[in-house]
């Protein structure tokens, strides 16, 4: 476990040190959010009405944006063949490097998303909702991203390949993440919504940091 | 699945592929001829849809096996991390690109029915929906597959993957049904009710075996062209 939680602060201290990265994405996810009124006109009760599904979106890419570096880096300076060589579990490592992505973008998602909703007109008593759902769905995303991370590691094109392979499994989470915010709109089960984001998160949990080590493995080879 | 093992040697499985696909061709495209003349001639035209109900002797066939095809790749993918069976990885290599071929006429076709029936050609529908997932699912099968310069990564990384989507279709289909019955009703008439006339339902299971047929010899011809494919890669540069 001390090398779970040294490989989480060793990621930390990176981002850290290089606080640019992380402001990149946020920047992004404020950018992105910011052109759906531009295109879609200044109406209020119709931005009211998107503004869920448009901030549940841009997070979704945001923390997309963020994911091809999670791997890249240590596969190219050896740290990697390390992990790979060291006596403790990979599955650790993976989860490790997930939950630190986590922390520098999921949370940080969620702390801004309720900002931006105000800008889009939503009810303040739906603000914390958004909140919770990005805060119970991110983690979901940043482990199916870490796995198409790692499959993509050494490919051509990674990027918009790491897109495609984990926007289809990123589904579920969008609607439930997106529907939770519009139960409680429409006065719908909010909590039930909730639940089932969480077992995603906790299905996530329990099958992604060995499918990640899977690919980590095949790409040490 | 032990009985299939002797065909991971993929010179036996040359052998056995030459015995089977001319009686196979043969097969099909009589079975394809017999076909076609029940669903377009034969079969009596729907009394609400016309004629256009004979889109269905190709969309339903084509939408089963486009799912079936999803869990081929997905038995090849554990038998290509399991037992490391070289064929396992050429046949889904093979067979990833049919699959998303029949995925796309069913896509295609519904489309091409919805028109008359629904007044557009594509509606949110949850089984639509979870049809153009699969589409994406198959995309991101085949563009992994092929996204590296040694082929033998590509094919773990996609094995890897098409056992991870394999457990996720099912999540994804639930939450699509669900995100659908928040939006609008399901308005597709549901098959396997007793609304189906045996005239109709004949014609229909008739070309669900011919397509899987089809199916079949297509996977198998693109086989060989993959093993062949691959002894180039490895064979020696001739000075």
């Amino acid at each position: 476990m001390s090398g779970f939680a040294a490989l989480v602060a060793r990621d930390l201290r990176l981002v850290w040190r290089r606080p640019g990265d992380v402001a990149v994405v946020l920047a992004f996810f404020v950018v992105a959010t910011t052109l759906f009124p531009l295109g879609i006109g200044p109406e209020a009760n119709v931005l009211a009405r998107i503004a869920a599904g448009v901030l549940w979106c841009a997070a979704l890419f945001a923390a997309l944006l963020s994911l091809d570096r999670l791997f890249a880096a240590d596969f190219e300076d050896g740290t990697l063949d390390l992990l790979l060589l060291a006596p403790w579990p990979l599955e650790l490592a993976a989860l490790a490097k997930c939950c630190a992505h986590w922390i520098v973008t999921g949370m940080p998602l969620a702390a801004l998303a309720p900002i931006l909703g105000v800008a889009f007109g939503l009810d303040p008593s739906v603000l914390l909702a958004l909140s919770v759902t990005l805060l119970v769905g991110t983690p979901t995303l940043s482990l199916i991203g870490g796995l198409a991370a790692a499959l993509t590691l050494g490919a051509r094109k990674s990027g918009a390949l790491l897109a495609l392979l984990a926007l289809p499994l990123c589904v579920p989470t969008l609607i439930f993440g997106a529907g939770a915010v519009e139960a409680l709109a429409t006065g719908g089960d909010f909590g039930a919504h909730l639940a089932v984001l969480a077992a995603l998160a906790l299905v996530a949990l329990a099958t992604m940091p060995w499918a990640i080590a899977a690919a980590l493995r095949q790409a040490g080879e | 699945m032990a009985d299939l093992h002797f065909l991971a040697n993929p010179a036996r499985y040359r052998r056995f592929s030459q015995r089977v696909v001319p009686s196979l061709s043969i097969a099909t495209a009589l079975m394809l001829a017999v076909g076609l003349y029940l669903a377009l001639i034969q079969s009596p035209p729907d009394y609400q849809q016309g004629d256009t109900v004979r889109i269905m002797f190709v969309h339903v066939p084509s939408a089963w096996i486009a799912m079936a095809g999803y869990g081929l790749l997905a038995a090849l993918g554990a038998s290509l991390l399991v037992w490391r069976h070289p064929l396992a990885a050429l046949m889904a290599r093979a067979a990833a690109p049919v699959g998303a071929g029949f995925c796309a006429v069913c896509l295609l076709t519904g489309s091409l029915w919805g028109r008359p029936m629904w007044g557009a050609y594509w509606v949110w529908d949850a089984r639509l929906t979870s049809m153009l997932l699969l589409f994406f699912l198959y995309l991101g099968h085949i563009a992994l597959n092929r996204a590296y310069d040694e082929p033998e990564r590509g094919d773990r990384a996609a094995a890897i993957l098409v056992l991870i989507g394999v457990i996720n279709l099912p999540i994804i289909k639930f939450s699509v049904d669900w995100w659908n019955t928040l939006h609008q009703p399901a308005s597709v008439a549901r098959l396997g009710g007793p609304s189906i006339h045996p005239s109709i339902l004949l014609p229909l299971l008739w070309m669900v075996a011919t397509l899987f047929l089809l199916f079949v010899l297509l996977v198998l011809l693109r086989t060989d062209t993959e093993i062949d494919r691959r002894r180039l890669e490895n064979a020696e540069p001739q000075a």
